[in-house]
């Protein structure tokens, strides 16, 4: 399972591969599978993702693709010690799930 | 404090200029990612795990007031309300966006401040001991001499592409408040028998993946070849430095396998050839720059007089003020530890707060130290209690200066991309059982330290107590280890054996303490206790 993840040019912000475009959601993260690496670079070729990476992904509990590793799902909550900046803030289960 | 004459502004204004041309080029997809990514690194702007990172420089931890309230101004309009202070001295802030960066930096520049050669393999912000200017035991205060370093390494064209990046420490007494042996380049301003001032230059230190104590080099360099005698062992370096390996390209490597014989005998070359160049700054740059750094008006009549009467003020008092050269005052230390908070982190509110006090009680003068702290340096005695009282009323009245819950601790993998595991929330938790425990008011001096990786940034090879995240199969592990220090009596801790996981550490250090607590003889620290019992009591109270 792979997932495309980069971050958005102007602020920074972590962004994940939807399948159809760039969300700031890691739950909207899409398999992209063998067309990663096409994807990846058509999205940066027309600048509408900055810094991407391909990572491995992993069904998460429901079904849903999610990073197979702590560090992208970190990276894909916030910093698990300020919820409150977070997308899910105050979300303590979120902060547990990613560990 | 230093003030920048027109050259070191028009020099910050010119590089805020280039840079927000450089930014506009990039939204224009004019500069690839490729292309910018160097050019935003040379001004301390970071991809981090969520978003871009800058970081501020502090020049040798040394700041106004005003300059305080400008960080915390930052803080509010660029950041999200709160800054984090480094490990180096410097100021970081998470949440930065590209477009408003330049005008960031306008704002910092109208401040004499900036984010120049915070990143990139060059010399970085020099740090210093957080009470120059005030400790008594200090031969001269060292921080004329960091600045007139900061004036050479700033957009020094031979240094700006070195092979790895570089850090100065100097300090100017003993006793070592600045992990002086753990820098690039470690200088202790000494006297000599004749009553000279000269430097004593250390080689080769550092922590990273590859901890080194840095040797001595050269006891005595008369202070009017200060800059030449740096420029020789950079220029050795820079010529020999492994650029084929980055794991291999800190200096410390390189003293190592030449050995200090060799890397000293080619400095010393150098530096008898640079000598003939007459490269070093006139002497009257030296004395202009000294000029800034004259003791502040001092109340002669200043009394030593305190009122001890509130139990909790004279705890405070006795853990987190330091003696002061001046009688009738003391340096005071704002532990930016909270019980269960986030190590070196300050809100908007709180920079405001310390920026008004060290303008009322500390001659407009701050300092951020190297453990993540801010230190008031010249607070008059009789000042204290009303100091103490707005502090801990905003949350910064933590009496817990280098005890165990004065933890230093890296953003780890909550903010940092290079990270393998969290660092903060075991800080947290860490802090949080010694103070429901009451055992951290009994553990006295206990320096803990932890790095969310190898390269070291929460100096966790210094700790009496070190911890280590590490990636163990895609799970954090954290690895201990004891005997560290990064004082004059410097050290490298020893790792205890297998790590532990998030709670199993936390665990473990109360081991590590109760087995301290036994065994300590009268005052003791922990380091003290450790060194002369050794490893095998704690491997055997750990690991069984």
């Amino acid at each position: 399972m792979k997932i495309i993840t980069g971050n958005d040019l102007e602020s920074g912000a972590v962004t994940w591969w939807n399948g159809q475009g760039w969300s700031l959601r890691v739950e909207d993260a899409a398999d992209a599978g063998d067309s990663a690496e096409a994807i990846l670079a058509r999205e940066e070729a027309a600048r509408r993702v900055n810094a991407g990476y391909i990572i491995e992904g992993e069904p998460g509990s429901d079904g849903h693709p999610r990073p197979a590793h702590v560090k992208d799902r970190i990276r894909g909550l916030g910093p698990t010690v300020r919820l409150d900046l977070t997308l899910k803030p105050g979300d303590e289960i979120a902060a547990r799930e990613v560990i | 404090m230093y003030q920048y004459d027109k050259f070191d502004q028009q020099m910050v204004d010119t590089r805020v200029a280039e840079f927000r041309d450089q930014v506009e080029r990039r939204l224009a997809g004019k500069l690839t990612e490729d292309q910018f990514k160097p050019l935003r690194l040379m001004n301390g702007l970071y991809l981090q795990l969520h978003a871009y990172m800058l970081r501020v420089a502090i020049p040798y931890g040394t700041l106004s007031g005003a300059q305080m309230h400008v960080l915390a101004d930052i803080a509010d309009k660029y950041d999200r309300g709160y800054g984090h202070f480094t490990t180096r001295q410097n100021i970081q802030y998470n949440w930065i966006k590209l477009a408003e960066a330049p005008d960031l930096l306008e704002d910092l520049a109208k401040a004499e401040m900036h984010a120049i050669q915070t990143s990139g393999n060059c010399i970085r912000n020099i740090s210093s001991d957080h009470f120059a200017g005030a400790a008594a035991d200090e031969v001269a205060d060292p921080r004329p001499y960091a600045e007139l370093l900061r004036q050479w390494s700033s957009f020094h064209p031979e240094f700006s592409y070195l092979p790895r990046k570089f850090k100065f420490a100097v300090i100017a007494s003993e006793e070592d408040r600045a992990a002086m042996r753990l820098h690039d380049i470690g200088i202790r301003i000494v006297k000599n028998d004749a009553g000279e001032l000269g430097a004593a230059f250390y080689v080769g230190g550092g922590m990273g993946r590859t901890p080194m104590i840095a040797p001595l080099v050269r006891d005595f360099v008369p202070l009017d070849q200060l800059v030449t005698y740096a420029e020789a062992c950079l220029r050795v370096y820079n010529r020999y430095g492994r650029r084929d390996n980055k794991y291999k390209a800190r200096i410390k490597i390189l003293v190592h396998e030449l050995g200090k014989e060799e890397y000293t005998r080619q400095v010393e070359e150098e530096f008898a050839l640079l000598l003939e160049q007459n490269i070093e700054p006139p002497i009257a740059e030296l004395e202009r720059i000294k000029m800034f750094f004259g003791d502040p008006a001092y109340d002669q009549d200043a009394s030593s007089e305190i009122d001890r009467s509130d139990p909790d003020f004279a705890l405070w008092v006795d853990t987190n003020t330091k003696a002061h050269k001046q009688p009738g005052y003391v340096s005071a230390v704002i532990s930016l530890k909270p019980v269960g908070g986030i190590p070196g982190d300050a809100t908007t509110a709180q920079m405001h707060l310390m920026g008004d006090l060290a303008a009322r009680y500390s001659f407009d003068e701050a300092r951020v130290t190297h453990t993540q702290n801010i230190v008031l340096p010249h607070v008059k005695i009789s000042d204290l209690h009303a100091l103490w009282t707005e502090l801990d009323a905003a949350g910064l009245g933590t009496a817990n200066l280098d005890q165990i819950g004065d933890i230093i601790a890296c953003p780890g993998l909550d903010y940092c991309s290079l990270a393998n595991a969290r660092s903060i929330p075991i800080a947290q938790q860490i802090s949080e059982r010694f103070a429901k425990n009451g055992k951290g008011d009994t553990l006295g001096e206990l320096k803990l330290k932890i790095s969310g990786c190898i390269n070291a940034c929460g100096h966790h090879h210094a700790g009496h107590i070190g911890i280590l995240g590490v990636d163990r199969k895609g799970v954090e592990n954290y690895q201990l280890s004891l005997g560290g220090s990064e004082a004059e009596d410097t050290s490298l801790a020893k790792i205890t054996g297998p790590g532990f996981d998030e709670a199993g550490i936390v665990d473990a250090v109360e081991t590590a303490a109760d087995v301290y607590l036994a065994a300590r003889e009268g005052e003791e620290r922990f380091i003290d206790t450790y060194r002369r019992i050794g490893m095998a009591p704690f491997k055997e109270a750990l690991y069984g």
